[in-house]
This record gives structure tokens, sequence and C-alpha cells, in this order.
């Protein structure tokens, strides 16, 4: 049984947590600028190719949550839990209005047979995307949603792993221009508040990590699974819409891309990784 | 050498006195004394002494090693001679003088300590104890008559008007410096009346010693007194079986905190209290266990760390517990076996500090999947899983950051790392580290710019107190060296230019220990996994302790799980297993070699410099005497040398590279303690070659140790030396008549204070050093031998370990015991001249008083030239007029820079050797005229203190005065630095004259010196 962070397990993923996006997204959802409005056929779309990806190329089970009208952020529910091996920390997030995601995940997650540990502090909140677990460490960024005793928990959470804090103030989320894209490979953003943000990773880690730096901060946010059979897949963001990035990640050779769009969701700032929690369930256990 | 000189008539003085005040005083106590020593064996008729020693413990300075003493050995005929009357004077001595009650108390400790120690050594010790005694005894006596010439002052009321009137009738004869000595013997009187016990021949001294291990057993030994912490170690290892041993360490408890021993120093200088209760613990955890050669070692790593998991200090998630628990299970019970293993067998053990059934049972159903790992494998794998976890190895040290938030600094074989409760706020690397250091309780790292700043910047902690900011910055000292050098730096061959501790760590790297590791040959041995049970069911979430260790503590007999026939598999004489692990590297293993003889003969020094102070009185006074008739001698070389040589300065090099430092020194070793530590020496010195000289002035002191953190070692070549002689004399510091004068009076009698926290070795090659470079323009130097002579003594006698503060008023204490004598003056004329060049640039500036710099001792010249790093120089200190000289004979340059060209240049006469080319620059600052000022001033303190690396040597004189009630402070600085590799001289000097700036930034560089010296062979000439 390999127990930490062995670099050959990385991306090992069985089961995919998604939910359906309710219509009052386009409304409703949180978002950072005002802008296009969301094409909620075309966002359900999207979602739809994304899911696609995930259960019928890839082969994962894939435990399809329904939306609830309720909560206009639903679909995005890598932001209330974080799963690592074979515990699932359930957040509370920053955003008031998105505390109850929470509930229908717990009940997801348990069935699922994970050790569920539950964020209760009123002091503390944690959102998903500001978690970057690079398979050695994790880093936790110190956004509008994310905060010291989030963190705190979370390393009281996983406490095999060094929980290191990074600030981020320009964007939403710390993944909200990065990723990792492969063991011990981060994709990071251009922009100078990315690259601020992965020379503290950088200094913070005792690994040092490859980085794989794209031109646009968005497309920087992939999505890495290693399946059997199969090996590095990447999902990232589609040449039609961010072409210089796409060009990059085509260069990685080993990888299988697939590119995936995402552009509705983008509008209300959810990137490829929000949208799904991915775990590695040990098929005989 | 007072003893020579006054024995035999003191002897004799000595009856009278206690024939005439003894019989006084209390002449019932006198005779049931007597009584009891006609009981006594031949040999115990000297018992009384011992009370004696207890009223008068300089006594005990005179028990120094025989050896040393050559004067006094040379008198044991004649003393044995009188040897009967004598002890009956003794005895009435010791009734006259002692309190019954003292006297009764000493006895039984005595007693005590002269049983513990086994036949062997009783029997050995025998005849030498006698004669030993007797000469303490003598000795005593002598003291007591000087003492009593004049202590009047600070002997007891009792004792005084007794002694008064001894002195008057004898007291007329005692010649002045005894008096002085007196005096000084006076405070230690005070001070060391714990040492009463010492008085009986150390040989007979041993302490009971207990060693925690780490499967929870207990391990006894008796350790002779004064026997250091390697010993110790040495003898746990040995009883283990363990041969890859650098990775453990003992540790013992301080007030809360656990402390590791020092294995170079001596057990009892840091363990205050009895018993001596050590555990037995794994210090540098091995990145990666699976490049250990032997699994007994890794199995300790093994118990170590289920320690550490248990007790909660190593965090695991409830998995990871669950994993490493179920190793455990396969390494101690091996395969799971349902019938054997009942459904509770596993909650005997104790996996985390918080075990819930749920875990246990999780334990089992992974145990169950090992089946088939062998016990070693069991620990591998256990191993594999331990060492991923992100304390792992990390040393945690609670402190407050510079806004008073709770923080933890984690000290780890990468670097330091910053926590704000468990999360990590902050990293440093160690090759992001260029200084380390500590200032009472303040803890400072100083840090590479990153990419894109331009300077350095220096990031302060608070930790709780002084004590655990040294502990910190020790820790820090060991993990970087452990981890990240080739080669221990040479043991601190002294912290530059502070007062406080020249720590280093000694042991050897993990490099090294690898390398010896892979010599490592012999069967595997064979050792028994004891059951974690007990370990972890003592442990119970607590640490181990001294609490642990009172639960555990069982019949010695536990420890018979590693027998004797299993001893017998390992190498049976540590010093053996040392050096034949120890042989393997080549040009490594020359340096290794050094340092372990230096090592080895580190404790003797030290053994032998205790018995220094044990002997303080006479000692102080051999030494005053010897200090000036050796200064004088050594004015008279100096003398010599500068008329033969019209350039001081380039001949002092040539000769300080021709001859060894070592044999020039030697001499002086030898008088010192007796031993020949030329060889080593020789290896030590040799290959150092560059050199910067800094003089300073400065306020205060300035006291903090610094560790300049060093990657990259280059090896010395001989062939081809450069030197950098750097000399700055900083502006005075216009001290308030008020502040700092207060001070200043009560020092004002010559001192010469040195780190007191030298040990004798480095004390001693320091003074040789200075003795060197004394033969050119470097006068101050030879003083401060003296000082260092003397403030060795000064530390044994009160036993303080390092910290600069103590030491501080330690010093005070003893300048006010020393009264202005001859020695004095010949100092102060050195002083004069020293002076001379403070004055000058006096009024440059006023610096605040109090104001302590931070120091540093390591020559970052060689870390930039090595590490390839930038400097950066401060401009507008360059000097302005370059002058350039090249002498026709040789390939001789000569660089002369006058800021106001007031300064006249030093040039080249002397031809250099013809090996060799040399080069220099001198920068001078304007404020220095040549000549000299008025009078001498009178030199308060002077310090030096060397420090060495591998291709570095530096060496650091202090040298304080007060003129007219203003205090200077002049620090010097030499770097010898060798190697290979091209010295480019403007970076050097640029970078001499900003490293001074840098660390006495109230002070000013008056002079700095860049010399250079190469192979010729290596130049196209």
């Amino acid at each position: 049984m390999a127990a930490l962070g062995h670099l050959s397990t990385f991306g090992r993923v069985t089961h995919a947590v998604v939910r359906g996006l309710p219509e009052s997204l386009c409304q409703h959802a949180l978002r950072r600028h005002k802008g296009d409005e969301v094409d909620f056929a075309r966002a359900e779309r999207e979602h739809q190719l994304y899911v696609g990806v995930l259960k019928n190329k890839l082969g994962l089970q894939v435990v399809e949550l329904p939306a609830d009208e309720s909560l206009p952020d639903c679909v995005f529910v890598e932001d209330v839990a974080v799963v690592c091996e074979e515990t699932a920390l359930l957040t509370r997030p920053g955003a008031v209005s998105r505390r109850k995601e929470v509930d229908m995940m717990k009940g997801t997650l348990e069935n699922l047979q994970l050790n569920i540990v539950e964020m209760t502090d009123e002091n503390a909140t944690l959102d998903g995307g500001d978690v970057l677990f690079t398979g050695r460490e994790f880093f936790v960024g110190l956004s509008k949603r994310t905060n010291q005793r989030g963190a705190e928990i979370l390393a009281d959470t996983f406490k095999d792993y060094a929980v290191s804090t990074v600030p981020v103030s320009d964007t939403l989320h710390l993944k909200s221009f990065c990723s990792m894209a492969g063991p011990n490979l981060i994709a990071i953003g251009s922009s100078e508040p990315a690259q601020k943000a992965l020379k503290i990773m950088q200094q913070m880690s005792d690994h040092r990590y490859d980085k794989l730096t794209v031109p646009d901060d968005v497309a920087a946010n992939c999505v890495y699974l290693n399946i059997p059979n199969k090996g590095h897949v990447l999902l990232h963001r589609a040449p039609e819409e961010y072409p210089e990035s796409a060009k990059v990640f085509e260069k990685l050779k080993d990888h299988m891309l697939i590119p995936v769009t995402n552009t509705e969701l983008e509008k209300v700032d959810g990137l490829l990784t929000c949208s799904s929690i991915l775990i590695n369930k040990k098929v005989d256990l | 050498m007072t003893t020579e000189v006054g024995s035999e008539s003191e002897v004799n003085k000595q009856a009278e006195q206690i024939g005439s005040g003894a019989a006084q005083e209390k002449p019932d106590e006198e005779a049931s004394e007597s009584q009891q020593n006609a009981s006594l064996e031949p040999e115990e008729e000297k018992r009384p002494v011992s009370p004696t020693a207890s009223k008068s413990p300089r006594s005990q300075k005179k028990e120094k090693d025989p050896s040393e003493s050559r004067g006094i050995s040379r008198f044991i005929p004649p003393w044995l001679k009188k040897q009967k009357s004598y002890s009956l004077v003794e005895a009435k001595d010791g009734v006259e003088r002692k309190e019954p009650t003292e006297a009764v108390v000493e006895e039984p400790i005595v007693e005590k300590d002269e049983s513990l120690p086994e036949e062997g050594r009783v029997a050995k010790g025998d005849a030498e104890e006698i004669l030993e005694r007797k000469r303490q005894d003598v000795k005593v006596d002598e003291k007591d008559e000087k003492h009593s010439v004049s202590s009047a002052e600070t002997q007891p009321a009792k004792e005084d008007s007794k002694e008064i009137e001894v002195a008057k009738v004898e007291g007329i004869q005692e010649d002045k410096r005894e008096g002085e000595t007196a005096k000084r013997e006076t405070k230690e009187v005070q001070t060391a009346e714990l040492k009463a016990a010492q008085k009986v021949s150390k040989k007979l001294k041993t302490v009971p010693c207990k060693v925690m291990l780490l499967d929870g057993t207990e391990y006894s030994c008796d350790l002779e007194k004064r026997a250091t912490g390697q010993v110790l170690f040495d003898k746990v290892c040995e009883q283990l079986n363990l041969l890859e041993k650098d990775y453990f360490g003992l540790l013992f408890q301080e007030n809360d905190q656990k402390s590791w021993l020092d294995p170079s120093k001596e057990i009892k200088k840091q363990v205050r209290n009895l018993p001596w209760i050590f555990t037995f613990n794994v210090k540098f955890y091995p990145p990666d266990p699976s490049q250990l050669t032997e699994d007994i070692t890794r199995y300790f790593l093994c118990l170590q760390l289920r320690q550490d998991i248990a007790s909660g200090r190593l965090p695991c998630s409830f998995v990871t517990h669950a994993l490493l628990g179920s190793y455990t299970l396969q390494a101690e019970l091996g395969d799971y076996d349902p019938e054997e293993h009942s459904s509770d067998y596993i909650s005997e053990f104790q996996f985390a500090p918080n075990q819930t059934k749920e875990m246990e049972e999780k334990v089992v159903e992974l145990h169950k999947t090992h089946r088939g790992l062998s016990p070693a494998q069991a620990d591998s794998q256990f191993l594999e899983n331990a060492k991923r976890l992100s304390m792992y190895g990390v040393d945690l040290h609670h402190a407050k950051d510079s806004e008073g938030v709770d923080i933890k600094l984690g000290v780890c074989a990468n670097g330091l790392l910053i926590y704000k409760d468990r999360l990590r706020i902050n990293r440093f690397a160690w090759p992001k580290i260029l200084k380390i250091s500590y200032k009472r309780s303040n803890f400072y790292i100083k840090v590479r710019p990153a990419e894109l700043e331009q300077f350095e910047s220096t990031i302060g902690f608070k930790l709780p107190n002084h004590r655990a900011a040294k502990r910190l910055w020790k820790v820090c000292v060991e993990h970087h060296t452990f981890y990240r050098l080739v080669s221990p730096e040479q043991p601190p061959k002294a912290k530059f230019l502070t007062l406080g501790s020249k720590f280093r760590y000694s042991g050897r790297t993990q490099a090294q220990t690898r390398q010896a590791s892979t010599l490592i040959d012999r069967p595997a041995p064979y050792f028994e996994r004891t059951s974690s049970k007990r370990v972890s069911r003592s442990l119970d979430g607590a640490p181990i302790g001294v609490v642990d260790q009172k639960e555990i503590s069982g019949p010695a007999g536990d420890v018979s799980v590693y027998g004797p026939g299993v001893a017998g598999q390992g190498i049976f004489q540590d010093g053996d297993g040392k050096r034949e692990v120890r042989s393997p590297t080549k040009t490594p293993q020359l340096q290794f070699t050094t340092e372990g003889k230096k090592n080895s003969l580190r404790v003797e020094g030290e053994n032998i410099y205790v018995r220094h102070s044990n002997l303080m009185l006479e000692d102080l006074d051999k030494t005053q005497d010897d200090i000036l008739k050796h200064q004088a001698s050594i004015s008279e070389l100096k003398r010599h040398f500068m008329e033969s040589t019209p350039e001081p300065r380039p001949n002092e090099w040539e000769k300080r590279r021709i001859t060894p430092l070592s044999q020039q020194t030697q001499g002086r070793k030898d008088h010192l303690f007796k031993m020949d530590i030329l060889p080593v020496k020789e290896k030590q010195q040799i290959p150092a070659v560059l050199i910067v000289e800094e003089k300073v002035q400065e306020t205060d002191k300035s006291s903090h140790e610094t560790l300049n953190v060093v990657e990259v070692k280059k090896q010395a070549e001989v062939g081809k030396e450069e030197r950098v002689i750097t000399e700055g004399v900083n502006g005075r510091d216009k001290v308030p008549p008020g502040s700092d004068s207060g001070e200043t009076r009560k020092v004002e009698p010559l001192t010469h204070k040195d780190s007191p926290s030298l040990s004798s070795e480095n004390s001693s090659s320091s003074s040789s050093e200075s003795e060197e470079e004394d033969v050119g323009e470097y006068r101050p130097h030879h003083r401060v031998t003296e000082g260092t002579i003397r403030e060795e003594q000064e530390e044994n006698e009160e036993e303080v370990e390092e910290e600069k503060e103590e030491q501080a008023s330690k010093v005070v204490q003893c300048m006010e015991a020393v009264p202005e004598a001859s020695s004095v003056k010949q100092i102060t004329v050195e002083t004069v001249q020293e002076n001379v060049v403070s004055q000058k640039s006096s009024g440059e500036k006023s610096l605040k008083e109090g104001d302590k710099q931070d120091i540093r001792e390591e020559t970052e010249e060689e870390q930039h030239k090595v590490n390839g790093e930038v400097s950066h120089v401060d401009i507008d200190v360059l000097p302005e007029i370059i002058c350039c000289s090249e002498p026709p004979v040789v390939k001789t340059e000569m660089v002369t820079i006058s800021d106001a060209s007031q300064r006249t240049e030093i040039s080249t006469k002397e031809v250099p050797i013809v090996q060799t080319e040399t080069k220099t620059i001198t920068y001078e600052s304007p404020q220095i005229d040549g000549g000299a000022g008025g009078d001498a001033g009178t030199l308060l303190t002077a310090q030096t203190i060397t420090s060495e690396s591998v291709s570095t040597t530096t060496t650091t004189h202090i040298t304080k005065t007060v003129k007219g009630g203003v205090s200077e402070t002049r620090i010097e600085k030499r770097i010898v630095i060798t190697g290979d590799a091209d010295i480019d001289h403007d970076q050097a000097l640029a970078q001499a004259i900003k490293e001074a700036k840098e660390q006495h930034p109230d002070m000013s560089v008056t002079r700095v010196v860049v010399h250079k010296e190469t192979g010729v062979e290596e130049e196209e000439e």
C-alpha cells in the first residue's frame, strides 16, 4: 500500500463527483467581473462534454449530483471538499451563499467511504479552489475566499503533508492561474501575480517542481489524471479558446491531451478543475 | 613560578604560622581532628586537607596536572622528606581554619567519591594519589599563606582576624606579585566553594550516569567526572553495537528544554544536575534511510520515529498511523497469525498519541497484508513512509516573529522552516542563508537577496530566552554542517569577534558518515527487536525525558538484550572503531584525521585546562609571572625581527609562511599544556593562506554568535596561496563619561579579556597566532595572548558556559582582582601604538554606547569567491588614490591607497621568497595620521579569537583601551584564505571594507590591506 506522496500514484483517480448546473447560475452565480451573460444551454453542453470525458473517455466512476436552483454556484464542486487519499475535508466556503452546497457533498463522500472531516470552525473559510495539492504537499492560497484558519484546519486534516500558504490577491483562487499538469509539474500562468505566486511556492517547498508556463492564466488551470492503461492524461482548454496556451500543452509529449471547452462557465470564474472532485479509491478496500 | 621560589620557605612559614595561630584557636577541635587523622591510613593522613580545601578552594587549583607543574614536581622529594612534620602542620591547619562541621560534611563526599572507582583504579591510583595529595597539601599551605597576606578584604571576618595577624608576622616577605594573586584567589574562594569536593584526586572521581535507550531500556555506567560527551556517547554506541552513530546524539534535560550533549565538551560543564541522565536519540534524521548501511541503524531510527509518532512530535494522518503501525507489528511480531494474535494483541502497542479502536482495526487489517516481510524489510517500509512525512526530521523551536506573533522555527536537513500553527509560512533553504546569529534572546538569519533584490536582508525572531536562542542557533549550525557541508568547518577556532559561543559542529557530516559507512565490513550484527509495547506505553504521549526514565527505569539487566555476545561482533574500542571507519576518504581524509586528532587533543586540553583552574592560585602566579617573562621574550623576538627586517609586514607574512604556526608557537603551547600539538597544528595551519586583517574600533564589546554559512569548501592547495589582509581601524567611540566609564574604571587595571568560551585549544592557538603576528606591526596581538590564557583560566574557574553576558561580568570581576603590575606597563606600551591609530580616528563618530555589533566570524570573502556571489561594494568607501609599486626583483606588487594621502603606505623592501608572488593592496582611511598620539591610555581588554575552516583562518583581535575616560575598541581581523581560485584584489578589498562596515556600522574602517601570495609555479613568469 502506497501511502504518502508516491509520485507514481499522483493523479490516480477512480471516482469523480460532479454536479449539474442550475439555471440560476446565469443570473446569480457569483462573479468577480460583470461581463457577458452566460449562455446556459451552451454552458450545459460544455459541462456534459466535460463529464463525458471523465466518464466515458477515461472510465471513471462519476457521481453526478443534481443541480440545486437555490445554489447558483453548485456546479463548482471543487470548492466544497478537498479529497486527498482516503480523507475528505468538507470546507466552509468563503462565500456565504455557497455554504449549503456542502451538505449534499457530505453525503456523497460518506457513501464513498472516505474519512470525512468537517470544517466547523466559524472563523474558518476555505474554498477548494485555493488548494493546490502537488502530490507532495499542499499550497493554500489565502484569498478573499480562504483564510488562515481554514488553511490551518486543512493542515490538521492532512497531517502527513506540509501545508504552505500563498497570498492570492489578484484572482479569485490560487488555482485561477495554476494547477498540476503532471507529477512534479506545475502549470502556471504568465501574469505577474501568477509568477509571483509560483516563486513563493518554490521558495516554500523542499521539492523542485518543473513548471509549465502558459501565456493565459486561466488556461493554466487544467486537470491532470493518471489513468491505468492511458498514462498521463491532461484536460486542458481548447485551442479555440486559448490557442497560445494550447500550443504549450501540445508540447507535452507523454500526455494524452484532451482539449475541453469551458467558455461559458469561465464567465462566472469557473475553470476546469472547479467542476469535479477527483477521488482515488482502492479497488479492493 | 612562585612555587619554585617560595615553596620551601613557605612551608616553614606555614609551620610557624600554624603553630602560633592554630594553637590559640580551637584546641579541642584540633585534638579531635588529629585523633581522627591518626586512625587513618597513611595516605589518608592527608584527609584533613580536603576540609581545608573546602575552606580555601583555591588550593584545589594546585591540583593541576602534575606534568604541568614542572616546578612542583621538582620539589617533591624535599616535600616527601618533610612529610611528617608537614602533615602535622596540615592537620592543625585544617582544624584551625575549618569549621568542624564543614570538615565533616566534606569528608563523606570525599569518601564517596573514592569509593566509586573500581579496584583497578584505586590500585593504579594509590601511589600517585599519595604523591599528589602531598603536593596538594603543600600547595594548600602556600596558598593559605599567600592568602593570608592580602586577603583581608575578602576573607570572612573570622578568618580575617586570624590571618591578618599572621600576615603581619610573615607577610612582609611576600612579594607584591603574590599579593595580587591572593586577591584573585580570594575571588575564587568565593566562587569555587562547590569545587571543594574536587579536591580529591580527580582520578578517583566517577559519576554514575544513566542513558535511556531507544528501546526503553536503560544503560548505566560510571563516568570519570571530567569525561567528555564523546566518551559517554561512544560507550553507549558500543553498547548498542551501533557503527553509524553520527546520526545520533545524547539529550539531557535542561530546565524545561532538552539540549544536545556536546561531545567535545566535558559533561559536567553541560549538565548541571546530578544524576546524569540522558536519552539516546536520533539527532540528524537521514533524509533517505535506505542509504543507511546497516539494518541495526535503521532499527534504531525506527524506534526513534515510533517514539516521535506516538508522542505526537511527528504528526501523521490516521491512515499513516495505521500503515506505520502495521509495519511495526510486522517487524516485531512477524506475520499476522490469527491464532497467536488475538484481537487485543494490538492494543498493547501504541501507534498514535490518541489511538482509537478504529485505528487499531485498521492496523490489524494492514498487518495482514504484510505477510512475508522480514523485520528488516518491514522497518525499511516503515521508514520509506515515515520519511515522507512533512515533519520528518524537523526540529521545532517556539519563537515569535518581529510582530510578536507566535511561530515555530523548524530546523531540518534542507534549511529553516517557519510555521505558524501548522502552516508553513516561510522557508529558508540553507543555500539562501548567509548568516545565522543570535543575540540575547533574538535569533537572526541573514538571507541572500532574492532574484531582483539588491540587498541581503536580515530576519529576526524572538525566542523565549537566551538559552533557547542559543540552542536554536546551535542546532542550525549543526544541521547546516551535517547536511550541507562535505566536512565540518574546522572546529571553532573561535568565534569571530564575539564573546559568545564559538561552537561548531565537530562531528562527521552526512557525507562523511556515508563515506565511512561504506567501509563498514562486518556481518550484519544480530540484534533483537524488543517489543515496542513497553516503549510506546511508557511514552504515552510524553516525550522521552526524566519522567519516562522513571517509569521505565528497569534493572540494568534490561540492557542484556545487547549482551556481550552481541557486542563482540562490533568494534570493541571506540577509538579504534572511529579510526577504522574514518580512514576512507582521500583528501577529505587528511582533513578528517586531523580533525579527529584535534578533537582528542581538545579533549585532553580541556582536561588539563581544568586542572589549571584547580590550581588557580598557583597558576595565576605562574601565569602572571610567566606571562611577563614570556612577553618580554616575545618583545625581544619582535624587536629582533623588526630590526632584521625593515619591512615588517611582508616580512611577517613571509615568516608566517615559512614557519608553520605550530612551530613558532610550540614553545608557548608546550608551556601551557605540555602537549605536543605540533603535528596537528601543522596540518591545520600550513594550508592556510589568505589573510584578512581588520582593525576596528568599537564601542563596547559586541557579542553574539554568528555563523556564516559557507556552502562550498575548497580544498586548500599549498602550492598556491593567496592572502588578503584587511586592516581597518574604526572610529573610536566617544563614550559618555558616565556610561562606559563606570565599567571602565572597574576594569581599569590591565585585563585581557578573551572570549571565555574559547577552549584551551582555541585559545592556545589564537595566542600562538597572535604571537606570530606580533612579529610584525601587530603588536597588540601578543598581549592578547596573555589575555587568552588568563581568560581561559577564568573560564575554567567558573565553569561557565559560553554565554557572553555571564562572561562579561566575570571578566570584570577578574579585572578588579588584578592590580596593575609591571606587566601592565609593558602592555600599555603596545597599546600606545595601537592607540595612536585609534586616536586619529576618534572624533569621527560618536558611537552609541552599548551598541552591540553583530560580528561575523567567518570570512565572507571566501564565501563570495567560492560561490561566485556578487559583492555589493560601498563605493564611497573606496580609496581615491592608488599607488602601485612593483619591486623589480620578485613579482611583488604593493598597492597603497590613501584617502587623504595622510598615511604612508607600506612599501616593500623585503624581498619575498622567491617562490611566491605577492600582491598587496592597502587601504587607509584619512582619519589616520601616521603619528602618534598622545598617551597610550590604558588597555582594558584584549582578546584574540581564531576561527578556522577548511580554507580559511580568521584571527580577530579586539582590544579595548581607555584614554582619558574615553574608551575605544579596536578590532583587527586577519583572514587567511587558502585556495586555488584567483582572488580579485579590488573586490577582496572592497569586500573587506564592506564587511567591516556592515559588521560594525558604528565603527570606522581605518585600514585594509589585501595581500596575495601565489606560488610561482602557477605563474607564467
